[in-house]
């Protein structure tokens, strides 16, 4: 059954090699600089076990008073297995009174998801989280 | 390819000072450059690189999109309304062809 599900894709993947956590975690150091933040004021919710890797749903909230003088300047998603870490880079500023998003992402293995939010006073926080996916989701 | 449709959902009304939230939707296949199609070609990169939100004319918020986004590129985010005004949302292909949607809200 499960060959047969995966036969009729259509579409697979290419063999190409895959980021690894040591190009993440550069790519996280490139971001921050090096430095490493306050990681109580994030919030992220991933599912423990995605069944298909084509559409994960991810979603974070960050406290932040959302003012000119304190907001949350960037937020990156990273997936430590994908074949190029970064999935999305979300820009905010204090018009959108509140620091949360929601949207869906390809994964292609069970990997580590990284979250990194950028603040307007220059502090950085991270949070991150294992996603086990059984269907893997061609991610590029 | 399949045809490009973006959806918005903004509430139509707010009280000042309110936090809404906003949904959008394009669909789009986001092709990473890494699949093969059936007959063993790769299928081009071809992704929605870009989107941007803006309130009567100024940038609120963005998102710079790689081809790990799922298909049919989906957000969900917030937005503090202080006065009436437009919504403008814009969503950029590589090769640069833009999809807009324009969405109002009255304050009452």
């Amino acid at each position: 059954m499960c060959l047969l599900g995966a036969a009729s894709f259509g579409a697979v993947c290419s063999n190409t090699a895959l980021a690894g956590p040591d190009e993440a975690a550069a790519r996280i150091k490139e971001i921050t600089g090096g430095s490493t933040g306050d990681d109580a004021l994030i919030m992220l919710d991933l599912p423990e076990i995605a069944e298909n890797g084509n559409a994960v749903k991810v979603a974070f909230e960050i406290d932040s008073p959302m003012t000119k003088e304190n907001y949350v300047k960037e937020v990156h998603i990273l997936a430590d297995g994908n074949p190029e870490p970064d999935v999305a880079t979300f820009n905010f500023s204090p018009a959108t009174g509140a620091c949360y998003a929601t949207t869906r992402m390809r994964l292609s293995k069970t990997q580590e998801v990284h979250v990194i939010a950028a603040f307007s006073d220059g502090s950085y926080g991270s949070a991150s989280a294992t996603v086990k996916v059984t269907i893997g989701g061609c991610g590029g | 390819m399949a045809k490009v449709k973006p959806r918005v959902k903004v509430p139509k009304t707010a009280d000042v000072n309110e936090i809404i939230e906003i949904k959008t939707l394009i669909s789009h296949p986001m092709h990473s450059g890494r699949a093969v199609d059936v007959d063993g070609n790769v299928v081009p990169r071809q992704i929605i690189h870009s989107f941007r939100v803006s309130f009567n004319g100024s940038e609120v918020m963005s998102v710079n999109l790689k081809p790990s986004v799922s298909a049919n590129p989906f957000f969900t985010f917030p937005f503090k309304v202080i006065e009436s005004g437009t919504f403008d949302f814009l969503w950029i292909e590589d090769g640069g062809k833009e999809y807009t949607k324009s969405k109002k809200i009255t304050v009452g």
